[in-house]
């Protein structure tokens, strides 16, 4: 079976001469389908910069990254466009919801973006809004929902277009303890399955038990992937 | 209506102060530049309503004369040239000159008096009340029916007045395509009877009317006439050399300009501002948008969407609320000069098009420069 994410000898360095820096030095790796998969590591270690280069939201200066068997930077930036669009789904830190459109409107967003029909895409969204258990929600504006709402709805949005890869970017950094960890049960018991591949950064440790590998990251490179399942390796 | 076409509705509308206050804005620039811009074209008609009301199709007149109202008198062999020049079909004279009548109850009155040809009447008002004929009776005269009517009291078929020791008596009332720029009240008459009623120069003929054989023969007649040392100009012709005048020549023009641009950059400035606003406010949403996999042109199109459609509902509530305003004046004040012409509302459009176009083009270069990466990093 593919691997479903590949880096391969990837670097990224900001600013040129004295003032370049490094924010991902050779960093090699592989995620499958069905596990969910941590980055973790201080502030600065270049987790954010490893992220946006797989999803395919920042050009490496080299390497590859390869999503189930397509390298994504070899694809004009239109096409990379709609590779995000088809195969990846985002959940952000801040959720980046919008807040003038109903919770079932900002589920839907995707699907407009694939040009799908407007009430089919609600329709659609709504659904998804009823597996992260907030149906009953769908025509309030996010701002009327709890901050483990917010999170679900973003879950739901990016489940919508049924990608390969969700990339979660510090999902629980804006929730309490007990939230973040029915977020994360959510996430492994529902969210996952074998055809779909979770990449999550984070810092927060107390979530660390729901991964199945962790990638810790220190200054641009990687210094350990530990393996939850069978020990470390 | 396309799915992100419609989430950009939705983005804009949903967010009802800042709607407001773009439509707001837009739309009290479109007021101002159309209330402006049609009360110049309105005084612009008003300054023509004499060759409008006369419907000559070729006036011809001394070159130095710039508006209808200063007429610079021509000698009587103008009139006989004028004639004789091929292609004209006839010619007459046209008195145009202001008096100051004495009414019945003493008060004295400016009037403009028109005295027509004695023998074809050419460019005789309609009558509302009276025959045309009776405009050959003893000191004739006919007023016009518009606002600046009531000036001359409570006038009707006999009432008399005094005009430079002479009597004169009303023998009809007309109606008029356009009433006088300047406020006093138009009477009619003869030719002979305007100057000899009316202290004059040496040469009487303020212009002569022509009518052509036919359109061709119009550039032949104006060779001819020019050759003699006057001008002969088409009724549209005389009309845009009146508007030049007070368009160049007078400060009217300038201050109107001068208005519409202050107008149209409230408009601007305002519109722009909140617009910009709006834009940032979602910047981040936007950078989300991209990252989901939204592309750059998406974004741009969804920008130009909102502006158009905030400029078009903005224009459309700008021209209805000035239509309001302008009726509801003419209601209260008769003599209200102010037209809304296609011209005035083309211009006005092509303005909030240029509001719009630059509103957008500044949220669109901010839309385009966010990375998806930005959100990432927060």
């Amino acid at each position: 079976m593919n691997s479903a994410v590949s880096a391969h000898e990837l670097i990224k360095w900001f600013g040129e001469g004295d003032a370049k820096t490094f924010a991902v030095s050779g960093v090699s790796f592989e995620a499958n389908f069905g596990e969910i998969f941590f980055i973790v590591g201080p502030s600065g270690s270049g987790k954010t910069t490893l992220l946006s280069m797989i999803s395919g939201i920042l050009r490496p200066n080299s390497g590859t990254v390869a999503i189930d068997s397509v390298e994504i930077w070899k694809l004009n930036p239109d096409r990379i466009a709609e590779f995000r669009l088809n195969k990846v789904g985002f959940v952000f830190q801040d959720y980046h919801l919008f807040p003038r459109l109903t919770t079932a409107e900002n589920v839907a967003i995707p699907l407009i973006l694939k040009k799908h029909d407007w009430d089919e895409s609600i329709r659609e969204a709504v659904g998804y809004l009823e597996i992260v258990g907030l149906k009953n929600k769908a025509e309030l504006p996010p701002v009327k929902l709890s901050g483990g709402e917010q999170q679900r709805v973003a879950i739901a949005r990016a489940l919508v277009s049924k990608p390969d890869i969700l990339i979660f970017d510090e999902p629980t950094a804006s929730l309490d303890g007990d939230t973040g960890r029915r977020i994360m049960d959510f996430v492994k018991t529902e969210v996952l399955n074998d055809k779909r591949c979770i990449l999550i950064v984070t810092h927060d440790s107390r979530i660390f038990e729901f991964a199945d590998r962790i990638m810790t990251m220190e200054d641009g490179k990687i210094v350990g992937i530990e393996n939850r399942r069978d020990g470390a390796e | 209506m396309n799915g992100t076409l419609k989430l950009a509705f939705k983005l804009l509308v949903n967010d009802k102060g800042k709607y407001a206050a773009l439509l707001v804005g837009i739309m009290f620039a479109v007021f101002l530049m159309v209330q402006m811009t049609s009360i110049f074209s309105g005084i612009l008609a008003k300054s023509s309503s004499t060759v409008i009301n006369l419907g000559a199709q070729v006036w011809v007149m001394d070159p130095a004369v710039n508006n209808v109202a200063n007429s610079i008198p021509m000698p009587d062999y103008v009139l006989d040239a004028v004639r004789s020049i091929n292609g004209v079909k006839y010619a007459v004279p046209l008195y145009s000159g202001g008096a100051l009548v004495k009414l019945r109850s003493g008060v004295f009155q400016s009037v403009t008096v028109l005295g027509l040809d004695d023998n074809s009447l050419f460019g005789r008002p309609e009558l509302i009340a009276g025959k045309i004929e009776d405009i050959y009776a003893e000191n004739a005269f006919i007023a016009v029916q518009d606002a600046e009517i009531r000036k001359l009291g409570d006038i009707r078929l006999g009432t008399d007045f005094e005009l430079n020791d002479h009597r004169g008596v009303i023998v009809g009332i007309a109606k008029v395509t356009a009433s006088g720029l300047f406020g006093i009240p138009t009477l009619y008459t003869t030719y002979s009877r305007a100057i000899q009623y009316i202290p004059s120069t040496r040469f009487t003929i303020s212009y002569i009317l022509v009518e052509p054989k036919n359109d061709d023969a119009i550039l032949h007649i104006q060779e001819q006439v020019k050759r003699l040392g006057y001008q002969a100009l088409t009724k549209e012709e005389f009309m845009q050399k009146i508007a030049n005048y007070y368009k160049y020549q007078t400060g009217l023009g300038t201050n109107i300009f001068i208005m519409t641009i202050v107008s149209f950059l409230v408009g601007l400035s305002i519109s722009g501002q909140t617009f910009y606003t709006f834009i940032l406010e979602n910047l981040e949403k936007f950078g989300a948008l991209k990252a989901i996999g939204a592309k750059g042109r998406e974004l741009v199109y969804m920008i130009l969407f909102q502006a158009t459609f905030t400029a078009l509902v903005g224009y459309g509530l700008g021209v209805g609320l000035c239509t309001l305003i302008i009726t509801a004046a003419k209601l209260k004040v008769p003599d209200y000069s102010a037209n809304i012409t296609f011209t005035t509302l083309a211009f006005a459009f092509v303005m909030v098009l240029i509001i719009a176009a630059i509103s957008s083009y500044i949220g669109i270069r901010k839309v385009l420069k966010i990375e998806p990466f930005d959100i990432f990093r927060g």
